[in-house]
């Protein structure tokens, strides 16, 4: 047993990269959480309303795979709230007083949630229409009041507020100015808009490859059309929220600012970098758009933007280049994604028809994938771009982490367990899909989902085609990606 | 100094949530137990598929729970939180891994219906029900005897691999499984399988023998490494103590005499595990770690402690109601077992061949021209463009 004061001296490394990967993986799960609820109700809303079984079946047929999801997002965010203490006990130990409160609300949010998925899931059966339909509606209410929690939290990391210092530690908190602090509004506003363009253009992208195949049935079509339209009305409010907070972060953080923009030194008439690489103190292989940056920032071309050289060395963030790219890509597929909407949108305006031309598709089905990887790079830019601090200007990462050993196995055994969980969140999916398009609809009683009362006797009755099935589940293991992938086949 | 009654309130609350994790937690664990000693794929098809029945609608809930009393800890109590965070690494690690590999196991299973990986799956999810509560046995085994330091400088693996750590462990198996076979043996009676009902009745019997055993052990090691929660136990806590001895022996007589009226067996086996917990928090008093952190200075600002309060309140004014609802549908029998979607699938013509898709476009309504105005041809021509240069290589399109 050991004793030995941390010295300061721990590499932030391992702790850094096994969050980062964590989180990278939940808050995929955490978009389905938040807002397919609302994707299954509209479909349900056009069933009950216009009596239309096949918007019904597919409402019904996603809230399986919503268990499915919510199931595995349940895992990895206990993970979480485990990593919070295992790897960053400096900053729970020091600020677990104010950043704890906001997890402490969305712990009742998770729990309703969770109640309230379980009365939906199986409550098509027995329960009348419209009231099944309300059964959905606090899932929708908590998943996106859970979400400006957990962002809250983040928010605080990025603008701390709502406590005081006595001798470093916390003497007093305001609950109110720790939940809205500055930062929580965009960055909230900014998540939730992202759930809902993730999982609308995720479960549209699968549609859009079941049409690109050729399967061009009205099943499929309204498959398609209704989570395009819930992400493609998000697309366009993202792209704003997405200026407006990019003008908040260079005011808020003007050095995390700096390295999303490649602003070496604090000057006017900054220009826009589109591209490159940072090495040395130069950009290259970038396309430079003159004093555009200056203009985004403040309307005008002569607006002062502050640099990278404000910050000491040892306090500017490292990887500028990644969060530069990261930036880039967020933005740019947010373009892709607002003109992809608007297509679909004119043609939708006019014609009343899903687009059914291979140029659109593909880049539908892709854009599952794509808003994923957006999503992906704007936490890259939040995330990277705060280092070395954990809470800005407050407290550095290595002083948060843990002095414990073994960060490094951990880090490798989460890695591989994600993995898994991963073939586990897209394979079971995919298997129900083939049990569904191969079955005769009374084989489908066989069927189970992961909780709930399952039906008696139905695991070992096995129905026919189930090793058919079983052996599907070993295949898209190996290969997780392949609904998105299959989009370049035809 | 003594400790303010905010700080004893939310100090309360966490052992309420954390009684009910041991209570609902422990129960998802011990089905877990019993699953990996139900033998093999023949002999355990009929109590597996019990455990797997009552499991299932409260698997989800229960990290809930957990999640609670890590918000908890490391909001109000967060000098606590960091030091157990640090210097029980291992095994918290450990029991986290367990957590991860049970949810993998419990979703995946449900839908491997070839029995081979049917196995696997079930085998890692029994496993990993031993594997986390046996961990976080020997963590709280940790703190009760004060083996934690308050800023430990690393892992400290004296602290959970000193005997009474391990016992508290083992404690922890036992009493999953004990609490798990007592509510097993009402699922079975719900159920109407009398064998079953005599099967877990034995196994909660002989796991009642061992964890009274075990906690007999634990409570002569603690004599020796814990003196002043064990003089705590033995004075102030000594009712709770007596009250959870009794419940346990009375759950035992209870099976039996084959009495297995369902409230009150339920009830008095979460009497028995909840007063234990409740002892072990009073033993504790007024210290977080005995006897080095106490709750006074280890506990947050009371602005936060007051906010965990409205948390708290919040959570019983929201989700209570949500659980009654979900019970009051389960009850009234609104919340039916697997769905099926033939109906649906008849109504929407999804069983027969696919209708030929070009029929159903051309039936659609023909596009309004009339609507079509000088900004829209201006569209229009744009994305004509677009598409001529894209058009050799189209196929579809």
């Amino acid at each position: 047993m050991t004793h030995v004061l941390a010295a300061g001296a721990v590499n932030p490394v391992p702790a850094r990269s096994q969050m980062g990967s964590s989180l990278g993986f939940h808050i995929i799960l955490a978009c389905f959480g938040v807002a397919f609820a609302a994707v299954i109700m509209t479909a349900e809303w056009i069933g009950i309303k216009r009596k239309d079984p096949v918007a019904m079946l597919l409402a019904r047929r996603w809230s399986k795979v919503m268990a499915v999801l919510v199931a595995v997002g349940a895992v990895s965010g206990t993970v979480l709230s485990y990593e919070m203490g295992l790897l960053w006990p400096g900053l729970m130990g020091r600020y677990g007083a104010a950043i704890g409160l906001p997890f402490s609300l969305e712990g009742i949010f998770f729990f309703l949630e969770a109640i309230f998925v379980g009365v939906y899931l199986y409550g098509w059966r027995r329960l009348s229409p419209w009231a099944h339909w309300w059964t959905g509606m606090p899932i929708v209410v908590s998943g996106i009041l859970g979400a400006i929690s957990v962002v809250a939290a983040n928010s605080w990391m990025n603008s701390p507020a709502g406590y005081t210092l006595t001798h470093g530690k916390i003497s007093s908190v305001d609950p109110v100015s720790v939940f809205f602090n500055p930062a929580t509004p965009y960055e909230a506003t900014h998540m939730i808009l992202a759930a809902y363009m993730v999982t609308g253009f995720v479960v549209a992208g699968v549609y859009a490859v079941g049409l690109l195949r050729g399967r061009r049935d009205r099943y499929h079509r309204l498959g398609f059309g209704i989570p395009f339209t819930i992400a493609g009305i998000a697309a366009p409010l993202q792209v704003m929220m997405g200026d407006v907070i990019a003008r908040f972060v260079a005011n808020n953080q003007p050095v995390k600012f700096a390295a999303m923009e490649y602003v070496l030194s604090t000057q006017r008439d900054a220009p826009e970098w589109l591209g490159g690489i940072l090495i040395n103190g130069k950009v290259y292989f970038g396309l430079s758009v003159p004093a555009f940056d200056s203009i985004l920032v403040g309307f005008n071309p002569h607006t002062k933007v502050i640099g990278l050289n404000s910050a000491p060395a040892a306090l500017e963030p490292p990887l500028d280049t990644l969060i530069h790219l990261s930036f880039n890509v967020m933005v740019g597929i947010g373009f892709f994604l607002f003109a992809l909407a608007a297509w679909q949108g004119w043609w939708w305006w006019f014609h009343r028809r899903v687009l059914m031309t291979a140029w659109f598709l593909v880049p539908a089905a892709l854009s599952g994938v794509a808003a994923v990887a957006a999503m992906e790079a704007g936490w890259v830019v939040t995330e990277v771009g705060r280092q070395p601090w954990i809470v800005y200007k407050v407290l550095l990462v290595s002083t948060a982490v843990t002095p414990s050993g073994g960060v490094t196995v951990t880090l490798a055994v989460i890695l591989a367990l994600y993995a898994i969980l991963t073939a586990v969140s897209i394979g079971i999916p995919m298997i129900m899909s083939r049990r569904w398009r191969r079955e005769g609809p009374a084989e489908e009683d066989a069927e189970q989902v992961p909780y709930g009362p399952s039906s008696a006797g139905a695991v070992g009755a096995g129905a026919p085609g189930a090793s058919r099935a079983a052996g599907a589940s070993g295949a898209s293991g190996a290969e997780p990606r392949a609904p998105a992938g299959g989009a370049e086949a035809p | 100094m003594n400790p303010s009654p905010e700080t004893i309130a939310v100090a309360a609350i966490l052992f309420v949530v954390l009684a009910a994790y041991a209570l609902f937690g422990g129960a998802d664990f011990g089905g877990g137990i019993w699953d990996l000693v139900a033998g093999g794929p023949k002999r355990g098809v009929a109590p597996r598929e019990l455990i797997d029945e009552s499991i299932t609608p409260v698997w989800e809930a229960n990290h809930v729970w957990l999640v609670f009393i890590l918000v908890l800890l490391w909001t109000a109590f967060p000098p606590a939180f960091a030091a157990i965070m640090t210097a029980l690494f291992v095994p918290l690690s450990l029991s986290l891994l367990g957590i991860v590999l049970r949810g993998v196991g419990f979703a995946f299973r449900h839908t491997a219906q070839r029995m081979r990986v049917q196995q696997l799956t079930g085998a890692t999810f029994a496993t990993s029900s031993l594997i986390t509560p046996f961990f976080m046995g020997t963590v709280v085994g940790a703190v009760a005897t004060g083996q934690v330091p308050v800023h430990p400088g690393g892992n400290v693996l004296a602290a959970w691999t000193s005997p009474t750590a391990i016992l508290t462990g083992c404690l922890f198996v036992a009493a999953c499984a004990y609490v798990s076979a007592v509510f097993l043996v009402l699922e079975a009676r719900q159920r109407g399988r009398h064998e079953l009902m005599r099967y877990f009745a034995l196994r909660a019997t002989a796991a009642g023998a061992v964890t009274g055993g075990l906690a007999g052990g634990t409570f002569f090691e603690l004599s020796r490494s814990a003196p002043y929660v064990y003089h705590r136990l033995t004075g102030i806590s000594l009712p709770l103590v007596a009250v959870s001895i009794a419940a346990g022996i009375a759950v035992l007589g209870m099976l039996w005499l084959r009495w297995y009226h369902p409230l009150i067996l339920r009830a008095t086996a979460a009497v028995a595990v909840a007063t234990v917990v409740w002892g072990w928090g009073l033993a504790q008093y007024p210290y977080l770690f005995p006897t080095s952190l106490t709750l006074f200075s280890g506990s947050a600002p009371t602005a936060t402690l007051d906010a965990e309060f409205v948390v708290a309140g919040l959570a019983v004014v929201l989700v209570v109601p949500g659980f009654a609802l979900l019970y009051y549908l389960q009850q009234r029998g609104l919340l039916t077992e697997a769905d099926s979607d033939a109906d649906l699938r008849m109504a929407a013509h999804l069983g027969s061949p696919d209708v030929d898709p070009d029929q159903l476009a051309a039936a659609e309504p023909e596009p309004v021209v009339a609507r079509i105005g000088v900004a829209a041809v201006l569209v229009t021509l744009a994305v004509r463009a677009i598409r001529n240069v894209f058009a050799p290589g189209s196929r579809r399109g």
